[in-house]
């Protein structure tokens, strides 16, 4: 008992770490990726190649006033930040990092909560950011971030439905909800290569992942040119960090999630157990999921800094016209596919 | 606001309930899409946009007040800042003005050196349009990549005017001086690449999905009421109306060059946007057969109203052996007075019109004999251009008026002057 009680104490404090850690240098890294598709350097003042930037802008942001706008509803207007940090928190622990380690004749698998619902859960929490964007945009008495919140639930809305069908897809082919248990299930093919239905459900997901955090293209809520910074514009100082923190740390789990869900976790096809060693291979097997991760985060960076923005309502148009009934189709296939034991 | 107020009566069949709720937007004086400090008063039905009134003047500085209290040559440096993403095109249309008063001819080179001068300006402009219209799409990176060009041109104009952007470099009869050898090699060298670079900005954008999905249909004004708008310039191009001062009222050397004028056919921000990507190609070849082409010779008119004597003429005091100059001549003295001084230019009037970067500039100058101007008006085309704002942007969405507001491509130094 008391072992798996110390196991999940430090897990937790692995798995937050873990995602701070990711959020605070995957803004380094966008802007040093930024900096290399744009010509220039990107931040490089700050410690070797710019590496204590992160620390940097966090201390700035620390001692930065925070400001109540006029007429703002104070209560909803610092709940807003914490909520979607919180939310996206709260998503990171169904992540399956890796295998299960054995310590003291107990299976630990690699993830803090190995819920029979871990799916479910997911989607649960990682729909609460939206009250946050919303919430803070609401609440801060101010028309543009009113704009930034009205467009963000509609994008969310419109973008969820797809996202969950491209989930439950994977799930027909796996027979699990269980995030572990989904990347397990994967250890002889991986879900992106069941063509098509695997696939199709995999690109709908990575497109779907983009509207779900906020990112160009479909970074409406935000979107600078027109409403000046969307909901966060009227926020300052660690609230915004938080918002900030929030986005990155979604855009983790999102890109956990791809891997998790279609590129199977910590597998590579038998690869991550070259070792004889059990507690390297868990770590082999972890290291792979980050760097399948990773290739993620950098694609959501590298199209971030490559493509215009679309306008809210071809958005919606896409979400409903084009994804969510390619979407239905391929839960279709795919049932179909699995009851005649194609997949 | 009297305009929006009228707006508001506009009734709505395709909703129920009634539209008594609008919401008015007040974008600017300090937004990052209006390209300065122009406010708009956008009148908003959800984000559809029902009224867009633009809101002037948060630049005005009186700069045609100025001009009539200022010799004529003292004013040269005032027109760097109307338009002041292509000042050398500016200094140069108000020195051709004050030359055709005057009735000054300039030497050929300093002609082909103005073309110059002119086409670098109108590309540097036409790439902060590029880059920023791209931003404010929200392609951040082609921004980036305008302006890796757009600093190469001002490295050049550094290396012939001695500034980067507020050059001051035209004068009356002339230019201030001579281009370097290493300043045409650096021309040169860009006119060689420049194509090149358009095409990676095309890459980017051209054949872009998203690209087109912002810009196609959006913002349409049919050639008829472009016209009537008075929109001049790539604005009126894209709309398929193929005028083009440099073509069909040439100044400066225009007539000696080979080029094409591209026009649009729809008139929406697609349009507009190649015609610019378009006359960036075109001003490239005006570059390239100036640079072919440049006469030698003075680059000074010779009128002792506006031009200075040279240095060796002015009788100067004896050197320290009591020799005066040995060339030095009186007159030439009371001369060079009388250009610092400023000149007088026999009453009259003229209005010089030149194709700038944003389309027809005009300079209306009124003398009456002194050494300065009566009056002094400047026809901006920035200013008539955002006519077109509040019918383009009717009944589209608000992300719609900032395309719009990018393809319009105006500068508030001139729209307020």
């Amino acid at each position: 008992m008391t072992v798996l009680v110390v196991a999940a104490l430090l897990k937790v404090a692995l798995f937050i770490g873990l995602a701070f850690g990711v959020a605070a240098y995957a803004t380094l890294a966008e802007r040093k990726i930024a900096g290399w598709i744009q010509n220039r350097y990107g931040p490089n003042r700050v410690g070797p190649w710019g590496l204590l930037q992160p620390m940097a802008d966090g201390i700035k942001l620390f001692f930065k006033e925070e400001l109540l706008p006029t007429g703002a509803n104070p209560f909803l207007f610092k709940l807003a930040p914490a909520l979607v940090t919180g939310s996206a928190l709260l998503a990171v622990a169904v992540i399956p990092l890796g295998d299960a380690l054995t310590v003291a004749g107990k299976k630990i698998p690699l993830v803090v909560a190995d819920m029979p619902v871990g799916i479910l859960y997911l989607m649960a929490v990682s729909s609460l950011g939206v009250y946050g964007i919303l919430l803070g945009g609401w609440s801060s008495n101010n028309k543009y971030s009113l704009l930034g919140g009205l467009r963000s639930a509609a994008q969310v809305v419109s973008y969820e439905l797809t996202m969950v069908l491209a989930m439950a897809t994977v799930l027909l082919f796996s027979g699990t909800m269980s995030t572990r248990g989904i990347a397990l299930a994967q250890e002889g093919l991986w879900n992106v290569f069941r063509f098509p239905v695997g696939t199709v459900a995999f690109f709908l997901f990575w497109i779907a992942s983009f509207a779900e955090t906020n990112r160009l293209p479909f970074d409406l809520v935000e979107c600078e040119p027109e409403l000046v910074g969307g909901y966060h514009t009227e926020y300052s100082s660690m609230r915004f960090a938080l918002f900030f923190l929030g986005e990155y740390v979604a855009m983790f789990v999102q890109a956990s999630m791809l891997t998790t869900l279609f590129l199977g976790g910590h597998t590579l096809f038998g690869l991550e157990r070259i070792f004889g060693n059990p507690v390297l291979n868990v770590l082999l097997g972890a290291a792979i999921f980050l760097a399948k991760t990773f290739f993620f985060l950098f694609v959501f960076i590298w199209v971030r800094w490559t493509l215009p923005r679309v306008r809210w309502d071809q958005l919606m148009a896409l979400g409903w016209k084009v994804l969510l009934p390619l979407a239905m189709v391929t839960i279709l296939a795919g049932g179909g596919g699995v009851i005649w034991g194609i997949y | 606001m009297a305009g929006a107020a009228e707006m508001r009566k506009v009734e709505f069949t395709w909703m129920p309930g009634g539209h008594e709720e609008m919401m008015t937007l007040n974008v600017g004086p300090q937004h990052p899409a209006t390209h300065g400090v122009l406010r708009i008063v956008v009148t908003l039905d959800g984000e559809v946009i029902v009224g867009a009134e633009p809101v002037v003047g948060y630049l005005h500085r009186g700069k045609e007040k100025m001009g009539e209290a200022l010799t004529y040559h003292q004013f040269i440096v005032h027109c760097d800042r109307l338009d002041y993403l292509s000042s050398n095109l500016n200094d140069i249309a108000y020195c051709e003005a004050v030359e055709k008063l005057a009735g000054i001819e300039v030497p050929p080179r300093c002609k082909y050196l103005r073309v110059i001068l002119n086409e670098l300006s109108r590309i540097a402009s036409h790439l902060v349009y590029v880059g920023t219209g791209a931003l404010d799409i929200g392609a951040a990176t082609v921004f980036f990549h305008a302006w890796r060009e757009r600093e190469k041109i001002y490295d050049i104009f550094d290396l012939i005017t001695g500034h980067r952007m507020n050059y001051g470099f035209a004068r009356i009869g002339g230019l201030q001086a001579d281009f370097s050898g290493e300043a045409l090699a650096a021309v040169r060298a860009f006119t060689e690449e420049f194509d090149e670079r358009v095409d990676g900005y095309e890459y980017l954008l051209t054949r872009n999905r998203i690209w087109w999905e912002r810009n196609k249909d959006i913002g349409v004004i049919d050639a008829p009421t472009a016209v009537n708008l008075g929109l001049s310039g790539p604005n009126l191009r894209g709309s398929g109306v193929a005028r083009d001062l440099r073509v069909h009222e040439p100044y400066a050397a225009y007539e000696d060059f080979d080029f094409e004028i591209p026009v649009g056919t729809v008139g929406d921000c697609f349009d507009r946007y190649m015609v610019r990507i378009q006359e960036m190609r075109q001003s490239n070849r005006i570059l390239e057969q100036a640079l072919d082409k440049l006469p030698g010779g003075e680059i000074f008119a010779e009128d002792r109203r506006f031009v200075l004597p040279p240095k060796e003429r002015l009788l100067t005091s004896h050197d320290h052996q009591g020799v005066y100059p040995e060339k030095a001549v009186m007159e030439e003295l009371i001369a060079q007075f009388k250009v610092i001084t400023g000149a007088g230019i026999e009453p009259g009037e003229v209005y010089h019109a030149v194709e700038a970067s944003k389309g027809e500039l005009g300079f209306y100058i009124v003398s009456d004999g002194s050494n300065r101007a009566k009056r002094m008006r400047i026809r901006s085309p920035s200013f008539v251009n955002l006519q077109a704002l509040a019918p383009m942007a009717k009944g589209r969405l608000l992300s719609d008026l900032i395309a719009v507001i990018a393809s319009l491509d105006f500068v508030l130094g001139e729209v307020d002057r």
